[in-house]
């Protein structure tokens, strides 16, 4: 049985309207969208803006409620859940924000942001906490030193690992990485990847990893998923769908990387997107390979 | 040849009472006729405050503290601010990262690229031919209709495809980018450097590229200069820099670019 399986995932947004206004216009974020993550894959998801990849992971942990569909996170639909039972169901799953600077409280001290979650969920004494805080301070390469320090006293880099911290504070199984690395420099979005893995394997974490950088996304994930306004186009093992790309929309995407080769040829694809099929169903195109051709 | 630009040991600090930080430590470097220079560095770097400088666009607490920045055989920094008006946008011209910010929500598109044009001398009527003109060049379809549009009536890449028109209305020969293509998507990234590279053929312009991208470099640089903490690391041509870069941070920055290995 998968970790998370999602489907026929459905999120809708009506756009417009109003008494004076032309009827409504809606925009399908997330149209039908089925995958699933087995156990210690590192799953990505990507995609351009638009193309609901964020809405997809917020619809997994309800913080955006679905239209429709069926999120099963250790076979039970979480959809389903009540508010409570939900609550319970978080410590499992967490996120991971993309802006360290706007998703921490500038007025929180970096020890009170990673001891939060535990408050909420009513776990240990405050000396049991403060060791727990201090604990994951060291799991994801901060001093403990720093613990009364405010955000803005870090780095973007250690910013984002306090945001992994308090993400670690209830031992989740499933990590939602909502394009964590993209407001970082480079040689800081490597020492922040390496964390991230370290973690996983320390940790026996599932990652379901949202980005729209491709060169990353091959480097690090196991399986990947190609999203294109609200539709998985393709999916399948990372090393598959790179070598063999086969929907158009993949095609242009992987084309428009830049190359860091000067020498290398440039055959640029173009996707027009009028010619985009919504309806067109996945099929099998090879092994673990899926494409909506 | 005379470099069209050849900046010399450009020193400029962010001034506090009692404190000056070193933001461009002694930065020299020169750029072509027609060629692209890649600026490369993380933030802090001080890649964008070079850019700032060499227009004399810097804020107080910024302030030079040395050095030259010759163009066209005059030291800009001697220059009048009068001059120096007409040199930015006529001469050289700057494209910024965040088109959304730096172009004006309450004017047409058309009305501002047909400002860069009257301020620098063209006559109103010329100026509205020119306009569709430069529309067309950088493939917004439609052209005439599109100049009656606002910002925020664009997508990101053709808003930036007016910055790029409004950038190269007077002709100028040299170009400064401040990472044109980083707030946008990878495939319009590819459409708007395409776009700029066969732009920078047809007008023969040199290229101050500003980027953080490794890939970007390759696509587009003839040249690279690596800055780290204010100062230039290395300098060379493209091929040297991403094959043997001779710089320890050069080399620690490539290997942080995910892919390096296999591409």
């Amino acid at each position: 049985m998968p970790l998370l399986d999602v489907r026929h995932l459905v999120k809708h947004y009506s756009r417009g309207g109003g008494l004076f206004a032309p009827p409504p216009a809606v925009v399908r974020a997330v149209d039908d969208v089925s995958f699933y993550i087995d156990e210690g894959d590192m799953f990505g998801l990507v995609g351009e803006s638009g193309s609901g990849k964020s809405t997809t992971g917020r619809c997994i942990l309800r913080l955006i409620e679905p239209d429709r569909g069926e999120v099963a996170f250790r076979g039970e639909n979480v959809l389903e859940f009540s508010r409570s039972r939900m609550r319970l169901a978080r410590r499992d799953m967490q996120i991971v924000f993309q802006d360290p600077y706007s998703s921490l409280n500038p007025r929180m001290r970096a020890g009170d942001i990673v001891e939060e979650p535990l408050i909420i969920h009513g776990l240990g004494t405050p000396g049991e906490r403060a060791a727990r805080v201090k604990e994951l301070f060291e799991l994801v390469g901060l001093e403990s030193a720093h613990l009364r320090r405010y955000p803005r006293e870090f780095s973007g880099g250690q910013r984002q690992r306090i945001g992994i911290a308090r993400a670690l504070a209830l031992n989740p199984a499933l990590i939602v990485a909502d394009e964590p690395v993209s407001a970082l420099d480079v040689s800081i979005q490597a020492q922040v990847i390496e964390l991230l893995l370290d973690l996983r394997a320390r940790l026996r974490l599932t990652y379901l990893f949202i980005a729209h950088d491709l060169r990353l996304v091959e480097n690090i994930c196991n399986r990947v998923a190609v999203m294109y306004l609200g539709k998985i186009v393709e999916m399948g093992d990372t090393q598959a769908l790179f070598r063999n790309p086969s929907h158009p929309y993949t095609q242009a995407l992987l084309s428009a990387v830049p190359r860091l080769d000067p020498d290398a040829p440039r055959t640029r694809i173009e996707f027009d997107s009028e010619s985009f099929q919504r309806e067109t169903p996945m099929r099998e195109i090879g092994t673990s390979h899926w494409a909506a051709v | 040849m005379t470099p069209l630009l050849d900046v010399q040991h450009l020193t400029v600090a962010f001034e506090r009472p009692g404190s000056a930080l070193k933001a461009v430590d002694d930065v020299s470097l020169t750029i072509q006729p027609g060629e692209t220079l890649g600026l490369v560095g993380e933030s802090g770097s001080g890649k964008s405050v070079t850019a700032l400088a060499i227009l004399r666009l810097l804020q107080p607490p910024a302030r030079v503290l040395g050095g030259q920045i010759l163009f066209e055989g005059r030291d800009l920094l001697q220059l009048t601010e009068s001059e120096m008006r007409g040199v930015r946008g006529g001469r050289i011209s700057l494209i910024f990262q965040e088109p959304m910010t730096a172009l004006n929500p309450t004017m047409r598109v058309g009305d501002q690229i047909a400002e860069a044009l009257t301020s620098h001398g063209v006559a109103k009527g010329d100026a509205r031919r020119r306009v569709v003109e430069l529309l067309d060049a950088v493939r917004i379809t439609d052209a005439a209709k599109r100049a009656r549009d606002f910002p925020h009536q664009l997508s990101g890449g053709m808003r930036q495809r007016v910055m790029i028109a409004i950038a190269l209305a007077c002709r100028p020969p040299l170009v400064i980018a401040d990472e044109p293509t980083t707030a946008l998507d990878v495939t319009i990234q590819a459409q708007v450097l395409e776009m700029l590279s066969e732009l920078k053929d047809r007008f023969n312009l040199a290229l101050l590229l500003i980027t953080h991208d490794f890939g970007v470099i390759a696509e587009m640089a003839d040249r690279v200069a690596v800055m780290r903490g204010g100062q230039l690391v290395e300098q060379g041509a493209v091929r040297q820099i991403l094959r043997e870069p001779s710089h320890e941070y050069t080399q620690r920055l490539l290997r942080a670019v995910p892919g390096m290995s296999k591409r």
